[in-house]
């Protein structure tokens, strides 16, 4: 009996990795949305180096493929690949993987890239995808 | 019930439609800001002279060695795959590099791609409120042959009534854009 609760950590991994490679990949959303919020240009303005966007974004096709920008500033914000009015929102989505490269005033390297990957097909993808994904904390 | 199913139907395509750009979509689409350039057909060149088409409005430059012939070409053959409808669609080009693009050189050059395509040249002034008022970066660099432009490499899709309603990346196929300018059109 003891043998067993001992196994019992083990099995349980055992089951979580399992599940994290057969389990198909789902998502509520397809989108991935970001904003601007309300008093970033104020806080730039008063020297805050306000950080909005990552510098890197990951897509998954047929997971979350679609980017979502909103401007709730209230000026206008060359926002990801495009200049947004306030109160605008911005989808963008991808059919095709690989990696896209935008200019964004948002950053400092005036940089935006958009990898967009594959859907996981086999286990071990699936799994790799779903450790990547833990660790971007997504 | 049968009164209104026409008009549902019209509603439901239509919010399909929306959904189904393959370019990104701005909501709420706001107008397309107005300019006014020197074009490449000796005309001036405003957004309101295409009022009623759907315009492809384009940045580059003329001695651009990459992106714009790509992007010219992708959009020389999605005009021809629209056929006919294709002459409600106005391709627009703007220079990011007046210094060497002049308006005959523009002609010139647009006319390798598609004889309808119209471009707009200026003051660097000028030039740079436009790209102000769309987001376009363009940056001088210097390289082996005197300098390039190193430049924003996305379009923007203008509906008819002039209201600026998609950006289609770089590098989509002409296919996405006569999907798109097809739904623009039908609205």
């Amino acid at each position: 009996m003891r043998r067993l609760f001992a196994l019992a950590p083990a099995a349980a991994a055992l089951g979580v990795v399992g599940w994290a490679a057969f389990a198909p990949i789902r998502s509520p959303s397809r989108e991935e949305p970001f904003e601007i919020p309300k008093g970033t240009w104020e806080r730039r303005m008063s020297g805050d180096p306000v950080e909005i966007l990552p510098s890197e974004i990951h897509l998954t096709l047929g997971v979350r493929d679609v980017l979502l920008l909103r401007n709730l500033d209230d000026v206008p914000q060359v926002f990801g690949p495009t200049l947004m009015m306030p109160g605008q929102s911005f989808r963008l989505p991808f059919e095709v993987a690989s990696s896209y490269q935008f200019a964004c005033t948002a950053h400092i390297s005036g940089q935006m890239t958009v990898i967009v990957e594959p859907m996981p097909e086999s286990p071990w993808d699936r799994l790799r995808w779903r450790a990547r994904a833990l660790g971007r904390g997504d | 019930m049968r009164r209104f199913l026409p008009a549902l139907l019209l509603v439901l395509v239509g919010a399909a439609g929306e959904r189904a750009l393959k370019a990104g979509v701005f909501e709420p689409p706001r107008a397309a800001p107005e300019f006014s350039l020197t074009g490449s057909d000796g005309a001036d060149l405003t957004l309101s002279r295409y009022r009623g088409k759907v315009v492809v409005l384009a940045f580059g430059f003329t001695s651009c060695p990459d992106v714009c012939p790509v992007t010219l070409g992708t959009l020389a053959r999605a005009r021809k795959e629209l056929g006919a409808e294709g002459r409600e669609l106005q391709i627009v080009y703007v220079t990011v590099d007046p210094e060497r693009d002049d308006a005959e050189r523009m002609r010139t050059y647009l006319a390798s791609f598609d004889p309808s395509f119209v471009g707009g040249t200026g003051s660097p002034e000028r030039l740079e409120a436009v790209r102000k008022e769309y987001g376009i970066l363009a940056e001088k660099k210097a390289a082996t042959a005197g300098y390039t432009v190193a430049h924003s490499s996305y379009t923007y899709l203008i509906d008819r009534d002039g209201k600026l309603r998609a950006l289609m990346p770089y590098g989509r196929p002409s296919g996405d854009y006569v999907h798109d300018v097809r739904i623009l059109l039908a609205q």
